[in-house]
């Protein structure tokens, strides 16, 4: 049984995925850094962002609403943002009573949540992409490329490749409870919480333990066919005229984006 | 030669209208996409013993792995009977008995007796009942006093017993092994043809073991590219030799 879900690659031909991976890792930084600085409540510059998300969805053959269908996941992240919504700056729009404390939303604070809602969303958005249309070790190799430091490389390499391996092993173990996971007519089934609650916990050590000991073989057979701490990839990783065009582009667009939210 | 699909055979085995095991075209694909299983039918009577070969990526553990619901998709089947729905689920589990191919992947317990006692203490069982049912189902696999040890520290033929213990503790009425035999030395294999010999339930095994096939199951079942592409008498299909070839099978 595998388990992929953590595999966003998707193969497809497109523009985007023929990109030099350092021209996407770059615009996706710079991206990030223009939503991050624009300012509380410029509508209209974000709606440009998300334009240009929307060219981008486009161009890598991945439907217009790919990326927008994945990037629920940064919803628990709101939670964060919600205390903005009671900043004391600003006026305040209505006033809940909790007994214990007293919220007071102000508009000010609302432009503010909203702001960040839309910024980390169009954030993620681009990262979503990012990791949609580049293969890891391309990914891996343009950051080495970017001069990140060699340790945070390997971390992240290892960090992926044994996110697999923990998760195959979860999946092993939960599979083989549920296979003996048995009743018998008439009988209460699944035995004493106390129990089932051992279990569990021996299930987690047992967890560790055996991707422990896995990572440690996987680990000897990179090193059996020579690994030296790079990952390596076939793909060529030459800037082309097409990859500058496309740098300078995007990078004149997220310039615009920060003209439209600046200049109101 | 061209591929025989469901070629008709004389079974010369006791018909039943698989009183214990009842598939009907059942249909299987991956998430990825893959399809694993295109309308596989197949009928187990009481006491019937019989072996599952074909090559890897027949469709054999996928097939294995439907019948105590770890994996449900449409087509029908019934164990003694019931269908496999949520409300059947923990009794089928109760009866059908499966062991993975890979023993690391049935034991999930520090010690082997926690793991031989999982089932039946999920059953909902007395404590004395399941200090029996473990001392009785180690002393069927020949490990007897391996209780305290740890599982994942064994040898792999002592594994695959303690594997098959785990489910035998739940007084299974069929008992399905994904290539009980692969990777065990000569002396290990012979003892558990013996064991699976006497034990008297229902079997279905799957296997790349002929020799084994032809000593202990009167009944082989050949599948290939997720059907089956023949089931009848042992003695007969193993002098087939170009269905056996076919499918890549060994001639013994």
């Amino acid at each position: 049984m595998h388990i992929n879900a953590f595999d966003r690659f998707h193969f497809h031909d497109s523009f985007i995925h023929r990109l030099d991976p350092r021209i996407k890792v770059v615009v996706t930084v710079a991206f990030i850094l223009s939503n991050a600085i624009l300012p509380d409540g410029s509508w209209l510059a974000f709606a440009t962002a998300w334009l240009g998300l929307l060219v981008v969805n486009d161009l890598s053959n991945l439907g217009l609403g790919y990326s927008f269908k994945r990037s629920y996941i940064i919803l628990p992240f709101i939670l964060v943002a919600i205390t903005a919504i009671f900043s004391p700056l600003g006026n305040p729009l209505a006033e809940w009573d909790l007994g214990f404390v007293t919220l007071i939303p102000t508009d000010f604070g609302l432009v503010r949540f909203f702001s960040v809602l839309t910024r980390s969303w169009l954030s993620v958005q681009m990262a979503i992409l990012l990791v949609a249309t580049t293969q890891f070790p391309d990914l891996i190799h343009a950051f080495e490329h970017l001069r990140l430091p060699r340790v945070l490389t390997t971390i992240i390499a290892f960090l992926y490749r044994y996110l697999f391996v923990l998760t195959n092993e979860a999946l092993r173990l939960l599979r083989a409870r549920e296979a003996r996971s048995a009743g018998l007519p008439g009988q209460k089934r699944g035995g004493k919480l106390i129990w089932r609650t051992k279990v569990t916990g021996s299930m987690a050590g047992q967890l560790f333990l055996r991707s422990y000991e896995r990572s440690d073989r996987i680990y000897n057979a990179m090193l059996a066919r020579g690994y030296t701490g790079h990952l390596r990839t076939l793909n060529p990783h030459k800037m082309t005229r097409a990859d500058w065009l496309v740098l300078i582009l995007s990078l004149f667009v997220i310039l615009f984006i920060q003209f439209v939210g600046w200049v109101r | 030669m061209p591929v025989k699909h469901q070629p008709v055979y004389e079974i010369t085995i006791p018909e039943c209208d698989g009183d214990v095991l009842q598939i009907q075209d059942l249909h299987f694909a991956y998430p990825d996409g893959h399809v694993a299983l295109q309308g596989v039918s197949l009928n187990l009577c009481e006491g019937e013993k019989v072996a599952l070969v074909g090559p890897n990526g027949a469709g054999k553990s996928t097939l294995m792995l439907h019948l105590n619901g770890i994996l449900r998709e449409d087509g029908d089947i019934f164990i003694g009977g019931m269908s496999i729905d949520e409300q059947n689920l923990p009794i089928i589990r109760a009866m059908v008995g499966l062991v993975f191919q890979n023993p690391d992947d049935q034991l999930f317990s520090p010690t082997v007796f926690d793991d031989v006692a999982f089932g039946p203490l999920h059953m909902g069982l007395p404590e004395d009942e399941v200090h029996i049912r473990v001392e009785e189902a180690l002393a069927a696999v020949q490990m007897n006093g391996f209780g305290e040890r740890l599982s994942h520290h064994l040898s792999m033929g002592q594994k695959k017993r303690i594997a098959i213990a785990t489910v035998l503790a739940m007084r299974p009425q069929i008992l399905v092994l994904d290539e009980p035999s692969a990777g065990l030395d000569p002396r290990t294999r012979r003892a558990l043809i013996n064991f699976l010999d006497e034990l008297p339930i229902t079997m279905l095994i799957s296997t790349h073991d002929i020799r084994m096939v032809k000593e202990l199951f009167p009944r082989m079942i050949i599948m290939d590219e997720g059907i089956i592409v023949a089931d009848g008498s042992t003695v007969e299909l193993l002098n087939d030799a170009a269905l056996l070839q076919d499918h890549g099978l060994e001639i013994p």
